[in-house]
């Protein structure tokens, strides 16, 4: 088993009111990025975690995603196994 | 009447809905700890304000996968009454035990200020009650309290009567300026299918004493007595 090292990229479902996003696009704005649309704020997660490959990893943070780190009423979630950890 | 107070690490209403079922009610109240798997006999579980676990990752959703709650869940399911306020609310609604999530408040301030309540059915135990349409005085506290569901989500509650209390003006009307955190539909509390299950974010706990300014969290308090001892 080699330890992936794997990206969770948690934000709130499309459509849903973001007020942390609005602020924080309304203060790009006020500082002049007057070409930013929208900003969403989520939330990052590192995993290390031992898995027989990637794919494996991924699957395995998906799952935690469905059970624990994201909510699946509010947020949606992208998994990336970007590469094997040092802790390997 | 035997009511169980979960404590999380990290409750602060624990003690203070403990009291109120004690001093007000003049019933027996235990605190449970998280990490017990024992429900001590208690009837009806509270699930606490607070922010259980620090709120790390979400209000409420490491809370939900304590030892104790394995046990609230199971006594839920049996039908068991249980009440969720504010962060308990907030674990309800992680557990599965209600619909729906507790978002940040679109205002992103925390409020702490009273609020006005109505009530929009009796048919919870925690309503039996009080008289629909009343309207009710009690305190919120919270930064995470904007209830959000799918539309579909949203209809089969109110179609079905489950929502409990919603956020109204003094006049009873329900308005945006008398809602204080951007929850959909002005929606403050709900209960599942069979009304033995209730979580809101308003604290009823902290509305029994004159002193306080308020006695009007007592009425649900009383819906639970006279339920429970029938």
């Amino acid at each position: 088993m080699t330890s992936f090292r794997v990206s969770v990229h948690i934000v709130p479902r499309k459509g849903l009111l973001d007020p942390q996003g609005k602020a924080v696009a309304d203060a790009l704005h006020s500082l002049g990025f007057h070409a930013v649309d929208e900003v969403h704020v989520g939330r990052h997660l590192v995993i290390d975690v031992k898995a027989a490959d990637a794919k494996a990893a991924e699957a395995s943070v998906r799952e935690m995603c469905t059970r624990l780190l994201a909510n699946p009423v509010t947020e949606d979630f992208e998994v990336e196994a970007v590469r094997a950890s040092a802790a390997a | 009447m035997k009511v169980g107070v979960v404590s999380f690490p990290g409750s602060n209403c624990d003690e203070d809905a403990l009291l109120a079922v004690v001093e007000r009610l003049d019933e027996r109240a235990v605190l449970l700890w998280h990490k017990d798997h024992d429900l001590q006999g208690a009837d009806v579980i509270i699930l606490p304000g607070g922010f259980s676990y620090g709120d790390y990752l979400r209000a409420g959703a490491i809370a939900r996968f304590s030892p104790i709650m394995q046990e609230v869940i199971e006594h839920a399911k049996r039908g068991g009454p249980v009440i969720g306020i504010c962060n308990g609310f907030q674990i309800a609604c992680e557990a599965g035990l209600l619909p729906g999530a507790l978002l940040r408040n679109a205002s992103l301030q925390f409020r702490s200020v009273p609020v006005t309540l109505r009530v929009e059915t009796t048919a919870t135990v925690f309503t039996a009650a009080a008289k629909k349409g009343a309207l009710l005085r009690m305190p919120i506290a919270h930064g995470d309290g904007r209830y959000t569901a799918d539309e579909e989500t949203l209809d089969r509650l109110e179609s079905e009567g489950r929502v409990v209390f919603r956020y109204v003006d003094e006049a009873g009307n329900v308005t945006e300026a008398a809602n204080p955190n951007g929850s959909m539909r002005n929606i403050a509390g709900i209960t599942n299918e069979t009304g033995t299950i209730v979580g809101l974010m308003p604290h009823p706990e902290r509305a029994m004493e004159p002193l306080l300014g308020s006695t009007d969290g007592l009425v649900l308090f009383q819906s639970l007595l006279a339920g429970v001892n029938a």
